[in-house]
């Protein structure tokens, strides 16, 4: 057992102010438990009275070596670590993976498996967005936002169960397509969805949107323009909510994304209250996708043909002497990447889920590294809290929807 | 290449005497460790490259010189181009200038490279660990760094793997 140490402020003399060294502020921790940091995140505020001198962010709690433990594990199995990166947004996380192995080894993706690809990962934003409202509502002390939102969230994450057999870690999407193809009752359960959510969206709206209560809690609050955005490298919702129009959806199609027809939400304030109406028209706008994906869905298989990449279907391996082989090689060895290496990033909840993979000529990957979004945007925050108030600074945290397994990876 | 890419790459070329490698229409430019401040600003204020949207390392041990690639993944917002900067560092107590003057961005993500690799950024504002605990010795993602089991020891590699064993020093 190491002795803790007592912390001394000489650790942090370079980052409070002046005032902090001769003890008129205060140094306050907030968190690693505390409900409104959603995990475990730790900040010390130098507080001078109730306004917020200094904020100094600390993490790792939730650091658990992804990017170590996937380098031991072939390509395909390195993916299950993936969904425990940024546990709101699994399926994303499953594409952004598999995206970067395609590209990677040169694997096609049947158009059946993109437009299924794109309803899932759609519907699992409208569900990372609706934990997001739920719990921000919380935060600032509406409580039946929590209720409600949930109970839709359930509906979606009962649809990745119906494809999956799980509710959140579901690595259905593979390297070269799908686990298998949805089944019959898929249909059914996202058009009920699609039919119902509109009127709840409404009814979120009702709740919030003008509330006077909430609108004093957020507006002008936690003001992030642009220029300081794109230097702490902010993506996702918070960028577009400072009035910078990119969204790698629209910009860099990938999946198939250039035949829906959908808007991307921009609004200029860059307070609290604009990154709120870009998530809430987010949620309008991945439903549009989701049915347009849905009307669409062309027919065929949802795993690449490449058998040396994706393995053969069971039926075929009684008869055909190559299919067992390669079924066996994938399942023992796995597959062989190229020496070299890609970068490939796709539209999170939260922004630009990028993911760097490098390949040294064998079944495992050399390096595989996240750039998850919820890191650089949470590294804003200690800019952009200077002056408000403690009960703000919550109010802010809530608003940058981050997620801490997705920053400690 | 992309035309508009190609004429960027040609730049960097010129000025600083880059090589480049190119796979599935992704550039990357070699730059030495002196030089990437000065591509960086060059790139962020001459060609709009507003967002570093990615910095990482990659570890070559055994092979020491160089040992390390630190990876800068440069995204430009006008243009909607993407253009990967890679550093060759040497493992003997690697050394790279901070970035984080030209992105602040890049502060948080050395303080976690010092971490994980052990290289140095040479006038990083606040190089505290972040990501591990303060009394972590030793940095996770270098190749020479064991993965927390034991390898399973066989017949014909047992004295291969033990001697590599981490054995308490006397």
């Amino acid at each position: 057992m190491s002795q803790i140490e007592e912390v001394t402020i000489d650790q942090y003399k370079h980052l409070v102010s002046e005032r902090a060294l001769t003890g008129e502020t205060m140094l306050l921790n907030m968190g690693p438990q505390h409900p409104s940091t959603h995990g475990v995140l730790r900040l010390l505020l130098e507080l001078d009275g109730e306004v917020i001198v200094n904020a100094i962010p600390d993490i790792g709690y939730l650091h658990t070596g992804i990017e170590k433990n996937m380098e031991a594990k072939t390509y395909l199995k390195a993916e299950v670590m993936t969904d425990r990166l940024d546990y709101m947004n699994t399926v994303g996380n499953n594409l952004a993976y598999c995206m970067a192995v395609e590209k990677l080894v040169d694997l096609d993706v049947p158009e059946r498996a993109q437009s299924i690809r794109v309803i899932l990962t759609e519907l699992q934003r409208i569900a990372s967005h609706l934990v997001w409202i739920g719990t921000f509502g919380l935060d600032l002390a509406a409580m039946s936002m929590f209720l409600y939102a949930f109970r839709e969230r359930e509906a979606i994450l009962d649809i990745l169960e119906l494809c999956s057999g799980q509710r959140m870690m579901t690595t259905y999407i593979r390297p070269g397509g799908l686990w298998r193809d949805v089944p019959v009752e898929f249909e059914k359960a996202v058009r009920d969805f699609i039919k119902t959510f509109p009127k709840r969206i409404a009814e979120y709206e009702a709740l919030l949107t003008k509330n006077p209560l909430f609108l004093d809690r957020l507006l002008g609050i936690g003001k992030l323009d642009a220029a300081t955005a794109l230097q702490h490298g902010v993506t996702g919702p918070m960028l577009r909510a400072s009035g910078v129009d990119w969204d790698l959806r629209k910009v860099r199609p990938y999946m198939g994304y250039d035949q829906y027809d959908f808007n991307v939400p921009v609004a200029t304030e860059g307070d609290t209250y604009a990154r709120y109406i870009v998530r809430v028209q987010e949620l309008r706008e991945s439903l549009k996708i989701v049915e347009q994906a849905l009307n669409k869905l062309p027919m065929g298989p949802v795993r690449s043909e490449n058998r040396k990449f994706v393995a053969p279907p069971r039926s075929e391996i009684g008869v055909s002497m190559e299919a067992l082989i390669h079924h066996f090689k994938l399942w023992t060895e796995g597959f062989p990447a190229p020496k070299a290496s890609i970068y490939s990033a796709v539209e999170s909840p939260r922004g630009e889920l990028g993911v760097y993979l490098e390949g040294d000529g064998g079944p495992k990957p050399y390096r595989v590294h996240m750039r998850t979004p919820s890191f650089d945007n949470l590294s804003v925050v200690s800019k952009i809290v200077k002056g408000h108030l403690v009960a703000d600074l919550v109010a802010i945290l809530a608003s940058t929807d981050i997620v801490l397994g997705d920053i400690d990876r | 290449m992309d035309k508009k890419l190609k004429k960027i790459v040609q730049d960097l070329q010129e000025k600083f005497g880059s090589s480049i490698e190119e796979f599935r229409d992704e550039v990357h430019v070699f730059v030495k460790p002196g030089q990437i401040v000065d591509v960086l600003t060059l790139l962020r204020d001459k060609h709009e490259f507003e967002l570093l949207s990615a910095q990482t390392a990659s570890d070559y041990w055994p092979q020491m010189s160089p040992r390390f690639h630190v990876i800068y993944q440069l995204t430009s917002l006008a243009k909607n181009l993407s253009v990967q900067l890679r550093v060759p560092v040497n493992g003997d107590q690697p050394k790279v200038p901070t970035a984080t003057r030209v992105y602040e961005v890049a502060n948080w993500r050395e303080r976690e490279l010092m971490d994980m690799f052990g290289i140095q950024f040479e006038g990083h504002p606040d190089p505290r660990k972040l990501l591990l605990p303060e009394d972590q010795e030793g940095h996770p993602l270098r190749k020479d760094f064991p993965l927390g089991y034991e390898e399973p020891q066989f017949t014909f590699n047992y004295e291969e793997i033990d001697l590599r064993k981490p054995y308490a020093k006397e």
